[in-house]
């Protein structure tokens, strides 16, 4: 089991649990307030177990925008895009933060579980390049509080960095890369550091008000917000148009990987589409339990839970196209039950201007 | 937080704990399986009168993390269901053997008590 370098920060306070080979906290107060501190003031998460790769070399850009079905040539340096890494059948290798650092130089930040995969692949498919994983402390700071909250540790500002921008900026404690990016839907950054200059954020964000937050937090805050969770929302088997994701694509950027597959699939319709679905009552829906349609399965569940910011319970699930438009009314097996589900957008949560 | 298991309650393997009351078992979960659980979201249990069978199923108990099915510690007939909870399941974590009870068992198989675990026995399990 691996530990991130900000462990003695938190080993005594959190609830600790196993996430992909990595010991992580889980929860700390509680999922209820840590929830309610992202959502009206700002928490804190490790996140130093998602992978950090650096590929380095000319037209990086060029080479890159073979990989992923995003169009990334126009991207400057301190600027990002959300994307997926796609095989040749089309499915998704991963979903990827990429930050452009230099006409040269790009960073992604990848899931935890697929960072070695992605690395044999990064490593299969740019040969000409420098490819590195790069360790250190990751960590997000996410709420409407999450800017205030950093800006007084560093006299860069923060205010003009636009969502999705990213640069390096000095502070007391050392050098950081600020990324204004997130996983739940506020306004906050993603933090890299050297472990030490990382375990004296940590505390000094503490101090200052940021609410220490686990994966379980995490986990309901993404899925309010619409987002995938990698593993569950999608794999390999799974295309951008079905997990949902076809505005990933430009299809005038010239060949990427899995271009024919997608067009081919774009041609026939996808059998299978990732919605929404909202329901009443306490019962969580979760991964593996089927939809329902007219007494036949049409779909299972992927994610789900008891929206805090709802009230209600709220998941994805893969259904057949047919029964995939908004508004259509479907139960979901829940053990013994037919629970009533409707058909929703995924992002159940947008937060306030 | 410091997880406490009263002298004075029997326990199960599957984390149930009962109050004997003469012929009345009141029953509900330790705060082991609570803190296990996390945030309590849906409680589900058998109508007043049921019959229930010991190490049978009477109830399913949900949070964010895990779904768990409830077992009787004894058999009997139900005769009180704590029916607020399932409004505010949340509830049973302030206290799990107070206001967290969930149900009470007239007891029809009084022998079947000396089957249930002490708390030095409960404890010994868990650390084992």
């Amino acid at each position: 089991m691996q530990h991130s370098p900000l462990y003695d920060c938190y080993q005594d306070t959190a609830k600790l649990t196993e996430f992909a080979g990595w010991l992580l906290p889980g929860q700390f107060i509680g999922l209820t307030p840590e929830h309610r501190a992202v959502r009206t003031q700002a928490g804190l998460f490790d996140i130093s177990h998602m992978g950090q790769i650096e590929i380095q070399g000319e037209q990086v850009l060029d080479r890159v925008n073979l990989l992923i079905p995003t169009d990334i040539a126009g991207l400057k340096p301190g600027q990002a895009c959300y994307t997926v890494l796609l095989n040749e059948q089309g499915g998704i290798l991963d979903d990827i933060i990429l930050y452009v650092q230099s006409d040269t130089q790009v960073k992604l930040i990848v899931n935890a579980a697929c960072t070695t995969k992605d690395l044999a692949w990064l490593h299969r498919h740019l040969p000409h390049l420098a490819i590195q994983r790069t360790p250190g402390v990751l960590m997000a700071l996410q709420g409407p509080q999450a800017t205030d909250i950093l800006q007084a540790l560093t006299p860069a500002a923060l205010d003009v960095i636009p969502r999705f921008g990213h640069q390096r900026v000095s502070t007391t404690f050392g050098s950081l890369w600020l990324a204004r990016t997130g996983y739940t839907g506020e306004d906050g950054w993603e933090i890299q550091a050297e472990p030490a200059v990382g375990q004296a954020l940590w505390r000094a964000l503490l101090q200052r008000g940021a609410v220490p937050c686990g994966l379980a937090a995490r986990d309901m805050l993404r899925l309010e917000a619409g987002l995938h969770l990698y593993g569950q929302d999608m794999d390999e088997t799974m295309t951008p148009l079905a997990a949902g994701l076809g505005w990933l694509v430009n299809w005038e950027k010239g060949d990427f990987s899995g271009r024919a597959a997608l067009l081919a699939q774009k041609k026939q319709g996808v059998a299978q589409k990732l919605v929404g679905l909202r329901g009443t009552g306490r019962r969580i829906f979760r991964p593996g339990y089927p939809v329902q349609a007219e007494g036949q399965t049409v779909g299972r569940v992927t994610s789900g839970t008891l929206s805090l910011s709802l009230g209600q319970p709220i998941g994805f699930a893969y259904v057949n196209t047919d029964w995939a438009k908004l508004g259509t009314a479907l139960t979901v097996r829940v053990r013994e039950q037919e629970l009533p589900v409707t058909v929703v957008k995924r992002t159940f949560y947008t937060r306030p201007e | 937080m410091t997880l406490t298991y009263p002298n004075e309650l029997h326990y199960t393997a599957s984390h149930e704990y009962v109050a004997l009351r003469d012929d009345v078992a009141v029953v509900g979960i330790t705060a082991f399986a609570v803190d296990e659980l996390g945030d309590i979201t849906y409680l589900e249990l058998p109508p007043v009168g049921q019959t229930v069978q010991r190490g049978e199923r009477f109830g399913t108990i949900e949070s964010v993390k895990a779904v768990s099915d409830l077992y009787a510690p004894v058999s009997g007939v139900v005769t009180e269901v704590h029916s607020e909870l399932v409004d505010a399941p949340e509830r049973i974590a302030e206290d799990p053997y107070g206001v967290g009870w969930l149900l009470k068992i007239k007891i029809t198989q009084p022998e079947e008590t000396q089957e249930l675990l002490t708390a030095a026995a409960y404890q010994a399990q868990l650390g084992g």
